[in-house]
């Protein structure tokens, strides 16, 4: 090789490598949106060319899913410092803290307070709070609101209309407690229809039912003050809670391998009519729509086991964009946020995408079916808002533990037991 | 001159520098760090960790018994596969050694499996064992074999089992390819002195085949028992670990650990603790297999 086109040659390749390793640079004239929302991509898209047309600002959506691929690539470009002018952080309370401490989310709260909080004031309570750190927070995170809600989602149940009427039961009268949730089983069980199916394999939506079965027999209170390790899971409380797993193992309740599928497989079951009920979130509506768009169903509570208390759910906000603090586009970021919540972009959002919008202003323009959902937001409550939150291992061996009772192979007390015992060991540490 | 020489030297080492870039950068640079992470109580975000010194791991060989539960299963899991799963390759491979008719379809056929994801896999053996809808189960009610239907992979019974199934058969093909390779390698002259000499065909397989053929197992066996020992996508599409800890293997447990609990510090010291394992196992099979080819 001759010296001179070898010199040319390693020079090109060094230019080449230092461009290469060179760190994205972020556009003053562009805000850009990292999201996983696969499902939203389209709509999102339609909304960015909106406000480009309006402000002559560019907002360039991008997508990365699924959602673990997302929440990786966000943690590793907090690292090195590259994340986007706006972007959602998925994952616990604490992992949002940790962003936050970290310097890398807004606080909203001047924002939202602007025009006598018309901002804030606009949205469901609940959505907001799952965003909001309270005084005395247990993360150490100054108080504010950090990111902005673009729609609700509850968990909690749908019956199917037509399989009811199969079996002799009123469809227009699903069970008001959780006796006669198994008593409408039985007649179901009788006529060969499947009751109940969930993706219990994803053990949150059994941590979920868990907790709206708890809260609602013993009361929040003594939930939280078990988390916080002065009721202990032996309590008959607890026990009584688990015993609902051990009777719908007894009673047949639940659909057979229930209680390893995921939630994909049992939105089909449901969706295909084999089975009556799905404990699933409101984001089923836009699945179940995908799967049978001619699937008659209603949404429900949980049955509640006693009346003495609310039948608490799962819910707030479903998916939330923060500002990076580090961006140089800030305040155009929060513009950006303001204008995409604002009832007209909301309707759209939900109408597109059949999500529950985080505002009150736009819930009179979505379908029957998620008002039925948005009914019941008042309900709902989250881990990431309640005041203290039971440490990761505890949970996972508890809803493991309801695996072990759902497949016969512990029995409430034994699981009680045995989370007690992890408990007091989480407690030493 | 002298410079001259430099000059050279330098030149080749500029031309071996994209891939030392690489290989420090995505190979040695991760490999240390993991190392270094697995003493710091890091949470995956915050630019601080605090170093803990052993305390991971202590917790992991005092402390945490779901780790060594799946350590277990994983173990399980390859000690099917070193068996079923190998003893099924072989098979394959000596049926297709031979001038059967439509040989190349067969290998293909058997290489299929290999070749497919692991999720996708795994979510066509869900429909295959589902409980309700199930094919197997539908097969067994039609033999008349009724009673064993069940939800496969929900009973605690069979999860495991059922889980290996699934990594088995979409394992085999692999196996299936290297150990055809190593019986087209044997000159043919040996089998044909051997059967002039009255050899039956298991006499010829014992003193011919096996012995030629232990490089090509050993070769088929530390593959097995790396990539099984790692098996994941599998127990994510079908059982995510359960039910209760049933199907829990150290990949699933590290990545709980890192993902769901946000302890990257105690994650990479399973990671360690896990990788020191596998390369323990691999040294002593490699040492096993000498010694059996002294013999």
């Amino acid at each position: 090789m001759k010296p001179l086109f070898r010199q040319k040659f390693i020079i090109f390749f060094l230019a080449l490598s230092l461009a290469g390793c060179a760190v994205q640079k972020q556009d003053a004239g562009t805000l850009t949106v990292w999201h996983w929302m696969s499902d939203r991509e389209s709509a999102f898209q339609e909304l960015a060319r909106r406000y480009g047309e309006e402000t002559g600002i560019r907002v360039k959506f991008e997508l990365f899913a699924p959602s673990e691929a997302y929440a990786q690539r966000v943690k590793a470009s907090a690292q090195t410092n590259t994340l986007p002018d706006i972007y959602g952080v998925l994952g616990e309370k604490r992992d949002f803290a940790s962003f936050i401490r970290s310097g890398y989310v807004e606080d909203l709260t001047p924002a939202l307070h602007e025009d006598n909080s018309a901002w804030r004031n606009s949205f469901y309570s609940q959505a907001l709070a799952v965003n909001e750190f309270l005084p005395g927070n247990e993360y150490g995170v100054a108080p504010g609101v950090y990111g902005i809600p673009l729609d609700v989602a509850t968990i909690q149940m749908v019956y199917n209309k037509k399989l009811y009427a199969r079996a002799g039961l009123d469809p227009d009268a699903p069970p008001k407690n959780w006796e006669e949730f198994v008593r409408h089983c039985r007649v179901l069980n009788n006529r060969d229809i499947p009751c109940l199916v969930s993706g219990f394999g994803e053990i949150w939506m059994i941590d979920a039912l868990a907790a709206n079965y708890a809260m609602n027999w013993m009361g929040e209170e003594k939930v939280f003050k078990t988390y916080k390790g002065e009721v202990p899971y032996t309590d008959p409380d607890w026990v009584r809670v688990l015993s609902l797993f051990k009777q719908m193992t007894d009673e047949d309740l639940l659909v057979q391998g229930a209680v390893t599928m995921v939630n994909k497989t049992a939105e089909q079951t449901f969706a295909n009519e084999r089975a009556a009920y799905a404990f699933n979130g409101s984001w089923c509506v836009n699945v179940y729509k995908g799967m049978n768009p001619a699937l008659e169903y209603r949404a429900m509570l949980p049955p509640p086991l006693t009346d003495r208390r609310p039948m608490k759910i799962w819910g707030g906000a479903g998916s939330s964009f923060v500002v990076n603090h580090r961006s140089p586009n800030r305040e155009a970021a929060v513009k950006f946020l303001r204008w995409l919540t604002a009832d007209a972009q909301e309707a759209y959002l939900a109408n597109e995408t059949q999500n529950l919008p985080s505002t009150r202003g736009s819930l009179d323009k979505v379908a029957p079916i998620l008002a039925e959902f948005a009914d019941d937001i008042e309900n709902a409550t989250h881990p990431n808002i309640y005041p203290v939150r039971e440490k990761p291992v505890v949970s996972e061996a508890f809803n493991k533990g309801i695996q072990s009772i759902l497949i016969g192979e512990k029995t409430p007390e034994e699981v009680a037991g045995q989370v007690q015992k992890l408990k007091e060991k989480e407690m030493r540490r | 001159m002298h410079l001259q020489k430099l000059r050279n030297f330098a030149g080749n080492y500029v031309f071996i520098a994209p891939a030392l870039l690489f290989f420090f950068t995505f190979s040695l640079y991760p490999f240390i760090k993991v190392f270094q992470l697995s003493v710091t109580d890091w949470d995956g975000i915050s630019p601080m960790m605090g170093i803990v010194w052993l305390a991971n791991f202590k917790d992991l060989f005092m402390d945490n018994p779901v780790f060594w539960l799946s350590m277990k299963n994983a173990f399980v899991v390859t000690l099917l596969a070193l068996t079923v799963q190998n003893s099924m390759a072989l098979f394959l491979a000596l049926l297709c050694d031979r001038d059967i008719r439509g040989g190349n379809v067969y290998r293909v056929i058997f290489y299929l499996p290999p070749v497919l994801s692991g999720i996708v896999v795994g979510l066509i053996w869900n429909w295959i064992y589902d409980g309700n809808y199930g094919l197997l189960n539908h097969f067994l009610s039609f033999i008349g074999l009724g009673d064993l239907t069940r939800a496969w992979l929900s009973d605690s019974r069979t999860a495991l089992v059922g889980v290996s199934m699934i990594h088995m058969w979409k394992g085999f093909g692999w196996g299936f390819i290297i150990l055809l390779a190593g019986l087209q390698s044997i000159p043919r002259e040996l089998y044909e002195a051997a059967r002039v000499d009255g050899a039956n065909s298991w006499v010829v397989f014992k003193n011919i085949t096996v012995p030629l053929m232990i490089p090509v197992f050993i070769l088929v066996s530390i593959l097995t028992i790396l990539g099984t020992m790692q098996i994941y996508d599998i127990i994510i599409a079908t059982t995510g670990g359960g039910p209760g800890y049933h199907t829990e293997v150290p990949m699933t447990r590290i990545l709980t650990t890192m993902l769901n609990t946000s302890q990257f510090g105690y994650a990479s010291a399973m990671g360690v603790v896990f990788g020191v394992i596998l390369l323990v196992v691999s040294l002593v099979q490699i040492r096993a297999s000498k010694m059996m080819r002294q013999v």
